[in-house]
């Protein structure tokens, strides 16, 4: 792979025996975030079996089928369980979890926070489009207040979650968000959290025009780029901005750290001192 | 490779993978593509690239790539003489 740049890289991480292009829609933001995972990877140098990509169901979930390192395509809301198990059987793996909202937060809510809490040594990659993509468009705990969906036809009611509050709240390490439009930044911030002890979480913002933006005033999937661009701010300004300045911004980028050690590293400790030298009641 | 002087790059899109999502055409800064009447993104300028990258990155569907000119293609562009334009051929 030595001298290729650009999507010549991404073609050496693809599965060529799989129909291309691959199955989203025109200008589906998911396809965008599976380059900057690829990119990630191959600038941090990791080999593709050292890689597992487990993928919850969704057209997120799909994204796991094209790509030749280690992957899993488990079941709705759970990649997240899958995940810890093969981090705890083998925490030399990379272990990364790539769901969507819906996938993330609705039926694998309960799995998110107490993997957060945990700090199971895992990067979560949720791809937040704002909606269930795949199954027609109904709302997600992510789709905005107000927001027009096949199932709020007249405007959600519900707040939507903050993802990243949901993940600091519940204890993770390291917590960022990034959009499909500022890809260099969200390159920057998948290479540093697989870099990194303990649980991730990186929030990628990606269009679902098909869905979504089609019901949201946005006229065609450039749109929705067009938005990401205009609406995103880096999170150290936005904290600077007058509440009134806030509204219908995005903050992007690194909202968290800390390097609590990951749930196998505590519990291979644990291990060792128990089964060592001089432990009472050691097993063996 | 990022901002190079014009002219030293070749761009290709992948017609079989191009979606016609219009995302480069819309944010190439030196407009190099149009969406064609088959719905696909064309290069139209070409040598307007300066690579910097966006088309590469933005594309959903990997359809483009931007690579440096090889010296030889280079020479050739600059050459007086094009084997074409030889006389008497
Ligand atoms: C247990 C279970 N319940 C429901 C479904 C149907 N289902 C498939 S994908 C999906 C939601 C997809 O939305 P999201 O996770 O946001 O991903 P996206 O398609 O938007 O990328 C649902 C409800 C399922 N496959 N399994
Ligand atoms: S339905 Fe939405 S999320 Fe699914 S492939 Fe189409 S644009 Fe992407
Ligand atoms: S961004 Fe890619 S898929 Fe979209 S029009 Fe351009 S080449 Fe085609
Ligand atoms: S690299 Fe792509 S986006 Fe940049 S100038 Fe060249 S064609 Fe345009």
């Amino acid at each position: 792979m030595n001298g290729l740049t650009g999507n010549d890289v991404i073609h050496q991480y693809l599965r060529h025996n799989k129909k291309f292009p691959h199955v989203l829609c025109p200008g589906c933001g998911h396809g965008i975030v599976l380059g900057t995972l690829i990119r990630s990877i191959h600038a941090l140098s990791i080999p593709k079996d050292d890689i597992v990509v487990v993928a919850g169901i969704g057209c997120s979930g799909r994204l796991a089928v094209y790509v030749d390192f280690n992957t899993v395509h488990t079941t709705h809301g759970r990649a997240l369980t899958f995940a810890t198990g093969i981090k705890m059987a083998n925490p030399k793996l990379k272990v990364i979890a790539l769901m969507g909202d819906g996938d993330a937060l609705s039926i694998g809510g309960n799995h998110l926070i107490h993997a957060a809490r945990r700090n199971i040594g895992v990067t979560a990659l949720v791809l937040n489009n704002s909606i269930y993509g795949m199954t027609g468009g109904q709302s997600s705990p992510a789709t905005p207040e107000g927001a027009t969906t096949m199932t709020n036809p007249y405007g959600q009611l519900d707040k939507a979650f903050d993802t990243v509050e949901l993940a600091r709240g519940a204890g993770a390490n390291y917590v960022a968000r990034g959009t499909v439009f500022h890809v260099k930044k969200l390159e920057k911030i998948m290479i540093e959290a697989l870099g990194r002890p303990g649980f991730s979480l990186v929030e990628a913002i990606t269009p679902c025009h098909t869905q979504y933006g089609r019901k949201n005033k946005f006229k065609t999937p450039v749109d929705m780029y067009q938005w990401l661009k205009k609406s995103a701010i880096d999170v150290e300004r936005y904290e600077e901005l007058a509440d009134d300045k806030r509204e219908g911004r995005l903050p992007i980028g690194v909202f968290f750290r800390r390097d609590r050690n990951g749930y196998e590293e505590r519990y291979y400790a644990m291990k060792e001192a128990l089964t060592g030298k001089g432990a009472k009641g050691g097993r063996k | 490779m990022a901002h190079q002087k014009k002219g030293k790059s070749t761009v290709t899109v992948y017609p079989d993978w191009c979606k016609g999502c219009g995302i480069c055409a819309e944010f190439c800064p030196s407009k190099v593509f149009e969406i064609g009447e088959h719905g696909k993104a064309t290069v139209v300028r070409e040598k307007d690239c300066i690579h910097c990258g966006f088309c590469e990155l933005h594309c959903p569907d990997f359809a483009i790539v931007v690579r440096d000119k090889s010296p030889v293609a280079e020479m050739e562009d600059t050459a007086p003489d094009k084997p074409g334009a030889k006389k008497g051929a």
